[in-house]
């Protein structure tokens, strides 16, 4: 009899880098196509697609896709959620196929950013003649920079000082450390943007970004697409043993927003929001963080990667940084985190990487993730997080035949 | 001559901080806010926030978008359990200069001067000497 569960049909993601040869709707087809390709299934068996694309100004990039793979009739979903947003298309395919609107989905993020310099902080338009108060807050000129950073390293850099400041024990060169894993890990991931290891040397001595970030602690402006083939447990059992072989049950799909929080209008708090996806998805999968091969988590910078390990409850609180010098997240370690290389060395073309890690997850599930594969992979957590804001957490489990 | 705040919560003579208070629930925004966030009250008061506090938070901010003078650090302010955003000034922009916890103090300095000759007033925190 078939299950309320959705399953993950095709998936694909680009290898992310420099794709000046395409264009956003292209890039967004290649990966759809692959996707749609690796479910056994064509663009005529969809019934939804939720597609975003954060900051290529595309506009619809859902029908703009259409119009590059095929043009159906289906609804499409038009998604923007910070770095969430690829998060937030497999979670809006997911609602549709939960609510029995549709058996199969397609669900894509794109993102072209090679190139792209500082993200975050922007101005707005002031009166440099007359200084005019405008906007809520009554600023008369841009803030950033003058009243605290609203740059994305600056903000990700406190995120991290606040946890050495409430915990102890984290200093620049446990930050660097960090990096220094996932730069060794990306050796072993061909998808990466870069494959390049770093000695913690290299890390500390490269140009500072944002105390205590350097360049190669930041996550890496790339160009990447990735999508995801998402069916209903009843469709599935009508499709191939292969097909059935190779799907990746979603056992836990949870996005979370801000709740109130003193403090998190001044500097967000992307701690509250993780850790209630967090504790909502291990409730939904009725598993616990122990029983958890894997890990991808949303590292935009070395400093977010520390609170996060407390965040999705890999440790007690407020033992990050033992979890991290225990080891467990190298991948030989207990509980490896990031051996994609994260967005640090994989690289994080925005839109696209809510879905890229639950690829990567899902890579290990099937088996399929070659000289990165950790053996025996049965249970995996992605997690992405967006300021704003937005955390999506997808607990990812293998076929039980 | 007159002045005008960088921002509305920067009050003047003596320069503090003040913010929109919850009378409900006593949550602190600043800017304008349609219903507090915490409990949907859509009335607010105002209150004033102590000028010394403690950070919580900083970062050394080397590189950021055009036309915005670097490196600057950039601080979170615990006042009295209010929380606030803002640089840290008259201190070396080094990591050996900075610490967590350190005590600050609000002062006030000159973003210039507009055509009408209006001063616009900025803020920041100073570290308090110890001893």
């Amino acid at each position: 009899m078939a299950s309320g569960d959705v399953w993950i049909l095709g998936i694909h993601m680009t290898k992310f880098g420099k794709r000046p040869d395409v264009e956003i709707d292209e890039l967004a087809a290649e990966a759809a196509l692959a996707a749609l390709k690796d479910g056994g299934v064509s663009i005529a068996d969809m019934q939804v697609l939720a597609a975003g694309n954060l900051l290529g100004g595309a506009g619809s990039i859902g029908q703009a896709l259409q119009k590059q793979i095929g043009q159906t009739g289906i609804p499409v979903f038009n998604v923007s959620n910070a770095c969430a947003t690829g998060a937030t298309a497999l979670r809006t395919v997911m609602m549709a196929i939960k609510a029995g609107e549709a058996d199969l989905g397609l669900a894509v993020g794109v993102e072209k950013l090679s190139g792209a310099g500082m993200l975050g902080g922007g101005g707005s338009k002031f009166n440099k003649d007359v200084w005019t108060p405008v906007g809520t807050n009554g600023a008369i000129m841009d803030l950033d920079g003058r009243v605290g950073t609203s740059g994305m390293p600056g903000v990700f850099a406190q995120v991290g000082m606040e946890y050495a400041h409430t915990y102890g024990g984290a200093t620049f060169e446990t930050f660097a450390r960090i990096s220094e894993k996932n730069h060794m890990h990306s050796t072993l991931n061909p998808f990466a943007a870069i494959q390049k290891p770093l000695t913690l040397e290299q890390i500390m001595g490269d140009i500072m970004i944002a105390y205590p970030n350097t360049r190669p602690m930041c996550s890496v402006n790339c160009d990447g697409a990735a999508a995801a083939v998402l069916v209903s447990d009843a469709k599935l059992q009508t499709l191939d043993p292969d097909q059935r072989r190779r799907a990746v049950k979603i056992s836990a799909s949870v996005l979370t927003s801000d709740p109130y929080d003193e403090g998190c209008q001044v500097l967000p708090n992307i701690n509250t929001l993780t850790r209630r996806a967090a504790e909502q998805a291990y409730a939904q999968a009725g598993v616990a963080p122990e029983d958890l091969d894997l890990v991808e988590l949303h590292d935009c910078f070395a400093t977010a990667e520390l609170v996060h390990y407390d965040n999705l409850m890999l440790c007690k609180p407020g033992e990050a940084v033992s979890f991290f010098e225990s080891g467990a997240p190298f991948r030989d370690g207990r509980l490896p985190v990031n051996v994609s290389g994260g967005l640090q060395s994989k690289g994080h073309p925005i839109a696209a990487t809510g879905i890229a890690n639950v690829w990567e997850v899902a890579h290990h599930l099937r088996g399929e993730a070659g000289d990165r594969q950790i053996e025996g992979a049965r249970v995996g957590l992605a997690h992405v997080i967006g300021l704003g804001s937005a955390c999506g957490v997808h607990i990812l489990e293998k076929a039980a035949a | 001559m007159t002045a005008v705040p960088v921002i509305s919560s920067l009050a003047l003579d003596p320069p503090r901080l003040v913010a929109n208070e919850c009378t409900a629930c006593g949550a602190r925004f600043f800017g304008r806010r349609a219903a507090c966030a915490a409990c949907f009250n859509e009335e607010f008061r105002s209150a004033e926030l102590p000028t010394e506090g403690e950070v919580v938070a900083f970062t050394i901010v080397a590189f950021a978008a055009p036309g915005v003078p670097t490196p600057y650090v950039a601080a979170t302010i615990d006042l009295g359990g209010t929380k606030v955003q803002a640089n840290i000034l008259e201190v070396e922009p080094s990591p050996e200069h900075v610490q967590l916890g350190q005590k600050v103090r609000l002062t006030t300095y000159s973003l210039g001067q507009d055509t009408q000759g209006t001063e616009a007033v900025g803020f920041g925190f100073t570290p308090i000497e110890k001893g």
